[in-house]
């Protein structure tokens, strides 16, 4: 019997799977490397380690920049930088984002109403756009784009989290628990919340690719990290600078499309799993 | 309808104005300074100057004052004076607005249409091969960072291939014809000049495929999401019976229910279409609107990030607006919810 059980879960995944997998460990691929960077044999990602704009060889598997830095290095060096950065800002974007809306959904009335008209407008502008006067007003940054992206982002939350809230308030069991005689913050957290965290989580997942993309965009743009910090965006636009050697820009792009893609992967799976009817 | 139709109208004044008031509130927050976002660092200590910004934006007043001359400024076009260009930003907007119209309608042609004929082909064949190559691909477009495909495409096809020309919108060395509607496409059909007409679609292909492919995915997944649906409904199994032909039904009977849902897409689209534009634009000397915004970040250029910003907001505004009626009249289900 036990058997059995292992077999079939150890069995060839199939087509549908295969995307999750894959996934996922690209995401375990860049964790590793975001924990372990310090000890890894590579270059120095600030030093000038060969000759300027080499391209890649059996020393510099990426080649080297304009600077004489190893790409490579820098790339996996650039992946701490883009990650931490991108957790904080979905971290503090559903935090407060679902806070606002579990507040709006379960209070309702005007509370609800002023909320609600914060997210729409907020929602009314093109993302870029926003996060670029923002983070350009507070003057460029990695901390202030950061700032940016986190106005951009938290009213998706809000307005998901409402949703769900206003679903879930009025089924029996929490009429049940009000009747029962729970207080407001008991019935909100003990009988609501447990039971809207599936899209939010599934949005979450999905949402962090496109938060690695718009970093790496501002970053691009000249609004986030500046030289010399190994970042992907930054990278990307010295590489533009250089254009016809092209192994300056190919390593951090594929490391912002295997993370963003990684991310895609895990959220598309889970929301299928969630969501059976897409299947 | 009409009801609908008015509730929908009345809440865009009042985002308008959220919109408008945000972008005071950047402006006004900019570098701890309003002055900053007015007069350029270079005219700073220029007195005359920088008293006749006060004046006109009324910075020597209160607060609520200063407000009510923002949006007087702004309601007759006055979106401030660019550091860079030295023109009103409202001008230069307008004078590159037909450039990138012209890039997001292409892309939109491209990324719509491969996504619905992808979406189609991927709910028909469903969980085979195609169906999953359809998702992989659909996923890599919209994981892509435009501004690296856009140079590893323009390093491939227009330095080592050649088949494509390098940036910007037609041959440096040729002239522009006449300004008709700004489209560069059009204007060189009506000038009746053909070469001139193939080089500005030469220019057109590269930057339209990169950020068309961006929208292909959602478009793909959400029309093989309705597709799945309508094909699973009882009228076309009796398409089907009558002896339909496979195409017929597919594209007769089904996708043409299927799009309606898929017509919120227009929306999205846009979205993802003037995020996209704004650095596919950069990488390809693109003269539109994305690309002033970058330039007018890279220099701090104030006037013209927040008239972007407000324009931009507003585009995106309306054509959400758009959507939703076109929604409403097509499916009548929509306006009693």
């Amino acid at each position: 019997m036990s058997q059995s059980v292992a077999i079939t879960a150890f069995r060839l995944p199939n087509w549908a799977k295969l995307p999750v997998i894959i996934g996922g460990l690209i995401v375990l691929f860049w964790t590793a490397v975001v924990l372990t960077i310090n000890f890894w044999p590579i270059d120095d990602p600030i030093e000038m380690v060969a000759k300027r704009l080499m391209p890649p060889s059996a020393a510099h598997w990426f080649g080297t920049d304009a600077l004489g830095r190893d790409v490579l290095s820098r790339t996996l060096h650039g992946a701490r930088l883009s990650l931490l950065m991108s957790c904080a800002v979905i971290a503090a974007a559903v935090g407060i984002g679902c806070t606002l809306g579990a507040i709006a959904g379960y209070v309702g009335g005007f509370v609800d109403g002023i909320i609600m008209r914060l997210v729409d407008i907020t929602l009314a502008f093109p993302p870029i756009l926003l996060a670029m006067a923002i983070t350009a007003s507070l003057g460029p940054g990695l901390e202030n784009a950061a700032i940016a992206m986190i106005v951009v982002w938290w009213p998706v939350y809000a307005r998901l989290m409402r949703g769900q809230v206003l679903t879930v308030k009025v089924r029996e069991h929490v009429e049940a628990a009000i009747a029962g005689g729970a207080g407001h913050s008991r019935t909100l957290l003990t009988h609501i919340l447990p039971l809207t965290w599936s899209p939010i989580l599934v949005n979450a997942t999905m949402d962090f690719g496109q938060v690695v993309l718009l970093a790496a965009s501002l970053s691009f743009i000249g609004l986030g990290a500046s030289p010399p910090t190994p970042e992907w965006g930054s990278m990307i636009s010295e590489g533009a600078i250089h254009f016809y050697k092209w192994w300056i820009c190919a390593g951090p792009g594929i490391a912002i499309l295997s993370v963003v893609l990684g991310f895609n992967f895990i959220g598309d799976g889970l929301r299928d799993y969630l969501d059976p009817r897409s299947r | 309808m009409t009801r609908f139709i008015i509730r929908r109208l009345i809440s865009i004044p009042l985002l308008l104005l959220g919109i408008v008031s945000i972008a005071f509130l950047i402006s006004h927050n900019t570098q701890g300074d309003p002055l900053a976002s007015i007069v350029s660092e270079r005219q700073m200590d220029n007195p005359e100057v920088v008293a006749a910004a006060k004046a006109r934006w009324g910075l020597d007043k209160s607060l609520p004052e200063q407000y009510v001359l923002y949006l007087r400024n702004l309601i007759t076009g006055d979106l401030g004076t660019s550091f860079r260009t030295k023109q009103g930003v409202g001008k230069d907007i307008l004078e590159r607005l037909p450039a990138t119209l012209e890039l997001v309608i292409a892309a939109m042609i491209l990324g719509v249409g491969s996504g619905i004929v992808l979406g189609v082909l991927a709910a028909r064949f469903r969980n085979k091969p195609i169906d999953h190559a359809a998702r992989l691909w659909a996923l890599t477009g919209s994981s892509t960072p435009v501004f690296w495909s856009g140079l590893i495409l323009l390093y491939i096809f227009s330095v080592v291939l050649g088949w494509l020309p390098g940036p910007g919108r037609l041959d440096p060395r040729s002239v522009p014809p006449e300004f008709m509607t700004g489209f560069l496409t059009i204007d060189t059909l009506l000038a009746g000049d053909f070469a001139a007409f193939g080089d500005a679609l030469h220019h057109l292909i590269l930057p339209a495929l990169v950020l068309g492919w961006t929208v292909m995915g959602i478009v793909s997944r959400l029309v093989r999401g309705s597709m799945l649906d309508v094909l699973s409904q009882d009228y076309i199994v009796a398409a089907r019976a009558r002896g339909a032909g496979e195409l017929r039904v597919l594209l007769n009977h089904a996708l043409r229910n299927a799009l309606v849902p898929t017509l919120t897409i227009i929306g999205f689209t846009f979205a993802y279409l003037i995020t996209g534009a704004v650095l596919t634009e950069t990488i390809f000397s693109w003269p539109g609107i994305g690309s002033y915004a970058v330039e007018a970040a890279r220099n701090l250029d104030y006037p013209a990030i927040i008239g972007v910003t407000i324009v931009g907001g507003t585009a995106f505004l309306l054509s959400n607006l758009a959507t939703d009626i076109a929604y409403a009249f097509a499916d009548p289900r929509i306006r009693l919810s």
